[in-house]
């Protein structure tokens, strides 16, 4: 049934099999009186994104926002597939993004207002990244009493090593079949280090439990179901953290992967003007605090990156290619299945 | 003289031109040199690129299968963030990457990597694609790897070499321009020099040129000046002939005027010595008239190396006058000597000053009515003035300034016989000492003032 999905997923991807893309959810913002309206498909979640939009509309009276939120393989599926007609399209999976780029899926901005934005925030005038989200580990406070958590990833293999009936069955990633953000993350850390591929063996012989989306995780962790969880998605934990407690956030220092959250605009787009507003509102986010604040979607900010060279964000390039390469996803997958699926 | 065309003009055109040529020919070379020195920059990356995806091809079971290596598509990251593509074909199938990617044709063959340009996906593509065989060598299969790259990088490198190559070609057309006009200047000075050094000479300057003269105009100059020493020789044999024939008149005609008052005496009907007193003067006129001419060869001569002698012109004026006394008391014209008791020296060549007074002061009592009076007079002012003024006819309306011309007479000269030659020789001899001469009507009544005016 897993092999069957997987097989789908790829297929669909790549191939580009008949599919209709999955919407998750669907929220019109309507302005009265309307003078336009912008079709947004997103990966991002409603109550995380919806105070954006409603001070972009402020910005932008009569704009409609149409916003449909998909999974990042939908997206790619609407727009590379199926040729959905959509304004923007904002995306957690720059691998994707990249591939729609490069396949001649986006329109180019080159006017984009990204005066204050790092050169490497986007790529061929078409992607625009607006923030810069850690992979974290989450810890549970059941667990772990404060300073004890480890910190890097060869000490979290010494512990997981060291105390394997405390850990199984209680440690939790993601599913990297199912999750474009996963397997984004996953992928990235073995190119990064060895250590990663010694990490999945040791959590799949402690049965670790296998997630869809981070919000899960974070919830797992904080009712204790769960001692920790690897690579969750550290925007969204630390929008949590203030309303439920119970865990805490590591950033490792050998290294943590920053996603970086872009936008784009499809070829077929029918309101171009309004999504370049979305995309100049979007790059500005890191003069918006209060939004920021609110939607715990971290701006760009370069300083923090000299600051901590642990940081590091996934560069735009063709070799965000690599691994979406239908054998090189195959071979990753099932060296991934190998190493986490022991029992 | 109507120019036709300019060698400076055409120096500078032909020049430019040539330099028009040579910066375009720099700025095709700089282009295609450069242009396919980048082009190989990106053959060579593809090319790697694509090496580096058949050395991670296998054969697993008599499977064709691959491991994308990172490094394959990492080495393509530009900083115009080109697009990529890639393909892997085996055996006729599609393994992985973009199944539309076309196969150049002619495919590659082994060891023969396959480069071309393409338009695909909305932009210009440099492909590479490159054969690999796998497997045992019984049943190998060939395995084409395709790799494809936007030209964005290669575009921006020719826009720059671009902007440079015009930038220098102008630059270097604009300073050979600068160049040829100054050449063209500069080879044209020794034309100047030679024009200038013809164009100060004095009216009767027939020396040859001797300005420093470049190869190419030796002929010309030579050739001019092989011309004016024809001329001199011809002028000259003109002033020979006329002197000659001067002197040879002369000497008879004095012989004929002593025979003529020898038979004057005789005679002694009143009609018959009337007609000998005729026949006196015209023999007197035509004397004078030889003289003149002799004076006036005498001048040019003279003026060609003018003599520098201390004279005192009060005197020179006071000999003029005793010579021409006699003829003066014939017509009863008295000749009044304003000079001053000091002499007034003067440095120039005596002869040709007697010359000159003497033929002014000549024709003064040619034109003059009998019982008359002129006035010759030697002043001191900005400039010596040696003036001769009667009370004779005038010239009329004549043009003043034309009357120095040779043979030119007044405008009512009436029944007077002359040769016209007197004020042009006072004229030349004038000039040769730096002078002028100066003709107007008499101020003080009738008649006409002609004064010689002389640098102090």
């Amino acid at each position: 049934m897993r092999f069957a999905f997987v097989a789908t997923l790829i297929l669909t991807m790549l191939s580009g099999a008949a599919r209709s893309f999955e919407v998750e959810d669907h929220v019109i913002y309507r302005a009265t009186p309307e003078s336009g309206v912008l079709r947004v498909i997103s990966t991002a979640d409603r109550d995380v994104f919806e105070p954006i939009i409603l001070a972009f509309q402020a910005e932008n009276p009569g704009l409609t926002v149409d916003y449909t939120i998909a999974g990042t393989s939908d997206l790619m599926q609407a727009i590379h597939v199926e040729n959905a007609v959509f304004d923007i399209a904002i995306s957690s999976a720059m691998d994707l993004q990249t591939r729609l780029a490069n396949d001649g899926f986006a329109r180019t901005y080159e006017d984009a207002d990204t005066g204050a934005m790092p050169a490497w925030a986007s790529w061929r005038n078409q992607i625009f990244a607006f923030t810069q989200e850690p992979a974290v580990l989450l810890v549970s406070d059941a667990y772990f009493s404060p300073g004890t958590a480890p910190r890097t990833r060869e000490e979290l293999i010494e512990l997981l090593r060291a105390d394997p009936e405390r850990f199984a069955g209680r440690i939790g990633t993601y599913d990297v079949r199912r999750s474009g953000f996963g397997y984004l993350m996953a992928t990235q850390d073995s190119r990064n280090s060895d250590v990663f591929w010694r990490l999945m063996e040791v959590m799949g012989r402690l049965d670790a439990k296998l997630y869809c989306c981070s919000g899960e995780m974070i919830r797992a962790v904080s009712d204790g179901e769960l001692a920790l969880a690897y690579n969750v998605l550290g925007s969204y934990a630390a929008l949590q953290q203030d309303k439920i407690k119970g865990f805490q956030i590591v950033e490792f220092e050998d290294h943590v992967n920053v996603m970086l959250r872009t936008a784009l605009i499809p070829a077929n787009s029918q309101n171009a003007g309004a999504a370049q507003r979305l995309i100049d509102f979007l790059t500005a986010l890191n003069q918006r605090p209060d939004l920021v604040e609110v939607s715990g979607l971290p701006a760009v900010n370069p300083t923090l990156l000299q600051n901590n060279t642990a940081l590091r964000p996934i560069r735009f390039g063709p070799e965000l290619l690599v691994f979406l390469d239908q054998l090189r996803r195959s071979n990753f997958l099932r060296n991934w299945e190998n190493s986490l699926l022991q029992n | 003289m109507k120019p036709r065309g300019s060698i400076r003009r055409r120096l500078f055109f032909q020049l430019s031109g040539v330099a028009a040529i040579l910066s375009l020919a720099f700025f095709l070379i700089v282009r295609v040199v450069a242009e396919r020195a980048a082009e190989g920059t990106q053959d060579d990356i593809l090319a790697a690129s694509a090496t580096a995806i058949t050395d991670s091809l296998r054969s697993e079971d008599g499977q064709v299968t691959l491991e994308l290596p990172y490094s394959a598509l990492s080495m393509l990251q530009t900083v115009h963030q080109d697009r990529v593509f890639y393909r892997v074909v085996a055996a006729g199938e599609t393994l992985t990457g973009y199944d539309d990617l076309p196969v150049p044709d002619p495919a590659p063959t082994r060891g023969q990597p396959v480069f071309e340009t393409i338009y695909y996906r909305g932009d210009s593509f440099r492909v590479v694609a490159i054969l690999r065989p796998l497997g045992p060598a019984s049943a190998a299969t060939d395995v084409v790897v395709l790799v494809a790259q936007t030209r964005l990088g290669l575009e921006a490198i020719s826009r720059q070499i671009t902007g440079v190559a015009t930038g220098v070609g102008v630059g270097f057309f604009l300073l050979a321009t600068a160049l040829s006009l100054w050449a063209a200047g500069s080879a044209l000075t020794p034309f100047d020099r030679i024009t200038g050094s013809v164009l100060r000479r004095g009216p009767k300057d027939l020396r040859p040129v001797t300005a420093d003269t470049p190869a190419e105009l030796v002929p010309l100059v030579e050739a001019l000046n092989n011309f004016m020493a024809r001329l001199r020789a011809s002028l000259l044999r003109t002033e020979d002939f006329i002197t000659e024939a001067a002197h040879r008149v002369r000497t008879p005609l004095a012989t004929v005027r002593a025979q003529a008052e020898v038979t004057h005496r005789k005679l002694n009907k009143p009609e018959h010595k009337q007609a000998i007193r005729e026949m006196i003067r015209a023999i007197d006129e035509c004397s004078r008239s030889a003289g003149q001419m002799l004076d006036h060869a005498m001048v040019t001569f003279r003026t060609d190396s003018l003599a520098r002698d201390d004279v005192d012109l009060v005197a020179l004026m006071a000999e003029a006058v005793e010579r021409l006394g006699p003829t003066a008391e014939l017509k009863d014209i008295f000749i009044r000597q304003d000079l001053p008791s000091e002499p007034v020296p003067f440095r120039g060549d005596g002869i040709l000053l007697q010359a000159a007074l003497q033929n002014v002061l000549d024709n003064a009592i040619k034109y003059s009515p009998e019982d008359s009076e002129i006035t010759v007079a030697v002043e001191v002012g900005e400039a010596l003035r040696l003036s001769v003024t009667d009370q004779g006819r005038g010239f009329g309306d004549a043009d003043l300034s034309r009357l120095i011309g040779r043979f030119e007479r007044g405008g009512n000269v009436g029944q007077v016989v002359g040769s016209g030659l007197g004020l042009t020789i006072a004229n030349d001899v004038a000039n040769a000492h730096d002078g002028r001469l100066s003709i107007a009507n008499n101020k003080e009544g009738q008649g006409v003032c002609v004064s010689l005016l002389l640098p102090r």
